[in-house]
């Protein structure tokens, strides 16, 4: 197996929630993802930046299987599951949730319907039938509905929110889910500061507990997160450490931040 | 405890009980004013006029299967009256077996028309018609076996949008040539007809009429509440969940295509069970039932009562039909221009059908509000 050129010593591969070895993805010969390499620790938030068109979103559609590599290996926990052999609801069960970069709730259902829907459960159709959420799961519902700040519009249709309101019912939904792995993208497009620093805050506290993958274009936004950034160009890893480290890197800074 | 609530729910709804309401006047009235009103009296209902309500409570069905998967799931299936002609073969060919020896040719097992081919023994899949439980599971079944079969096809190569209405559309006029063959076994062009009698009981005679509109009627109410039931449950959210945004469920693990074929393999059933009904009553099912104007014209019932709300899909199904007989009647040439136009009307200007006169009533007042008081305001009303 390659040695992926990574900051982390050997010991740490087998102590991965994600491990992406070598991934490539080519469309119509434009290699959106080229040998990317990149790894997450267990309860690690992480950031990525990177210029259009760098891969960040493709990274996304790969590890929660909308989009299978041409080549390279997608590993999950501890490198016991390789992802890019499963489908998205496969995907979906195994704890992986996304926050897309357009807020998609399912707008003609209630806030608290949209919980409901994203609430871990048996997926099945017959477990659907006959599914009566329990007292622990109402409680649940109503702690994140206070948490993200919508417990009075929680009888309103998800269509009516705001923008910024959407975003934080989408986290409301990956916390709901239980989900050990989080990708969120751009989470604080359309909020204003305040929202944006509380939206900060939030994922710091959910991390920790689980593992957090934020793609961001806000600098503003990553030097809050203050964690880890890693730096993707052209399809894989340009540099990665620190938020200051990143910002000080020339090369980051010509393809990146210098425009 | 918790279907009680289901019906207090469902009772809450004022469209819903209406229907009902509806739907139970009907059962007491009609069957009174044709069976205990002398034929004299003005109240009086004729006899055919109780079997033409029932064929139109057949079609209600059958629309209101249709809203199930088009306005709860967001599948248009331009082939939803293959569903409802497999149902009605299904029960026509007990129907020819319940004949016996009171056909044409005599014969005691063959219908007339495998006589006529010079047929000597009936083929494998017309045995086990003659029994009536067997062929009502039929009549639900084989509906169900085919949209199981297809719809796992399609659903799991995600065919979607018009592409899946077109395959739809296809799987209806192959069944209707193939139906139309004398060698498939099934009557070919003239189909299954001249029944005398279920469950040796007449089917000409006026109570038999009266007990047949009466069974369509439960049916129609039963299959109303199922999908309300079934658009209660978690289910139905996540159904809905899929209609909308199909790609958003699968990343909160929901297998959708599974999801689908459900809600497509009920409304097959559904479909299947209003052919079954209208058989007896019309005394025909031939192969024009698969022709896809058919399948067409369930999709205008739909979209003219109201999609997404059940009962509209059966209020424009028997809308459509009373039109249709009055102007098949009286002029039958424009008719077709007529069907054309509803669809346009109620897709430019009334995209909530019949049923949504309340929000047009709405939309329109609020306008009229707004207009003195904003002036210069933006149009947009939400």
């Amino acid at each position: 197996m390659n040695q992926p050129v990574l900051a982390h010593g050997e010991k740490i591969l087998n102590e991965s929630i994600l491990y992406l070895d070598g991934v490539t993805v080519t469309f119509d010969g434009f290699r959106a993802l080229n040998n990317l390499s990149i790894l997450l620790e267990h309860g690690e938030l992480r950031a990525i930046i990177g210029p259009n068109g760098a891969g960040k979103t493709t990274m996304m559609d790969v590890i929660t299987g909308k989009i299978r590599p041409d080549q390279g290996d997608v590993f999950y926990h501890n490198q016991t599951i390789n992802l890019a052999t499963l489908d998205e609801s496969e995907i979906a069960q195994l704890g992986i949730g996304r926050k897309f970069q357009k807020p998609t709730v399912f707008e003609q259902q209630s806030v608290s319907d949209n919980l409901y829907l994203a609430l871990k459960a048996n997926r099945g159709i017959w477990a659907a039938l006959s599914f009566k959420p329990s007292r622990t799961q109402q409680e649940l519902v109503e702690q994140v509905l206070e948490r993200i700040r919508l417990i009075e519009r929680q009888n309103d249709p998800a269509g009516s929110l705001s923008h910024g309101q959407k975003q934080w019912l989408e986290i409301g939904m990956l916390l709901v889910q239980d989900a050990q792995l989080l990708l969120v993208d751009e989470p604080a497009a359309g909020m204003t500061d305040a929202e944006t620093e509380q939206t900060a805050e939030l994922l710091q506290e959910i991390s920790g507990t689980k593992s957090v993958m934020v793609v961001e274009h806000d600098m503003e936004f990553v030097k809050a997160l203050d964690c880890r950034v890693s730096v993707l160009h052209e399809g894989s890893v340009l540099a990665e450490g620190t938020h200051s480290e990143v910002q000080s890197n020339a090369t980051v800074i010509e393809v990146y931040l210098g425009r | 405890m918790q279907t009680n609530s289901f019906f207090n729910t469902l009772l809450a709804d004022s469209g819903a009980r209406w229907f009902l309401g509806c739907l139970l006047a009907l059962v007491t009235l009609v069957p009174v004013l044709n069976g205990l009103v002398s034929q004299d009296s003005v109240f009086h209902i004729p006899t055919y006029a109780v079997s033409l309500m029932g064929k139109y409570l057949c079609f209600a069905l059958l629309a209101l299967s249709l809203d199930l998967v088009w306005g709860y799931c967001g599948i248009l299936s331009l082939g939803h009256g293959a569903f409802f002609a497999l149902g009605g073969y299904a029960f026509g060919m007990h129907l020819m077996r319940e004949i016996g020896e009171r056909g044409v040719y005599g014969h005691p097992v063959l219908p007339d028309f495998m006589v006529f081919l010079n047929w000597e023994n009936l083929p494998w899949y017309w045995w086990g018609f003659d029994s009536f439980i067997f062929s009502i599971l039929m009549v639900l079944l084989i509906p169900g076996l085919l949209a199981l079969v297809f719809g796992w096809f399609a659903f799991r190569s995600r065919v979607t949008g018009v592409y899946l209405s077109i395959i739809t559309q296809a799987l209806t006029y192959a069944l209707m040539l193939a139906f139309f063959l004398n060698e498939l076994g099934f009557g070919g062009n003239n189909g299954l007809t001249d029944f005398k009698d279920v469950l040796g009981i007449e089917l000409q005679a006026d109570s038999t009429r009266r007990g047949l509109f009466i069974i369509s009627a439960l049916a129609l109410a039963g299959g109303f509440v199922l999908c309300r039931w079934l658009l209660k449950t978690h289910y139905g959210k996540v159904l809905l969940a899929v209609r909308d945004a199909e790609s958003r469920s699968r990343f909160l693990g929901y297998r959708t295509a599974n999801y689908k074929l459900f809600a497509f393999v009920v409304a097959a059933m559904l479909a299947g069970l209003a052919g079954a009904l209208y058989v007896p009553q019309v005394g025909i099912i031939n192969p024009g039932e698969f022709s896809p104007l058919n399948s067409i014209e369930i999709v205008i019932w739909v979209a003219v009562g109201g999609r997404g709300t059940l009962y509209g899909a059966a209020l424009g199904a028997i809308v459509v039909n009373l039109a249709k007989t009055w102007f098949t009647g009286a002029m039958p040439e424009l008719w077709l221009f007529v069907l054309g136009g509803m669809f346009v009307v109620v897709t430019v200007l009334l995209p909530r059908g019949i049923v949504g006169i309340q929000f047009y009533r709405d939309k329109l007042f609020q306008h009229r509000l707004k207009t003195p008081l904003k002036p210069s305001g933006s149009e947009s009303s939400s």
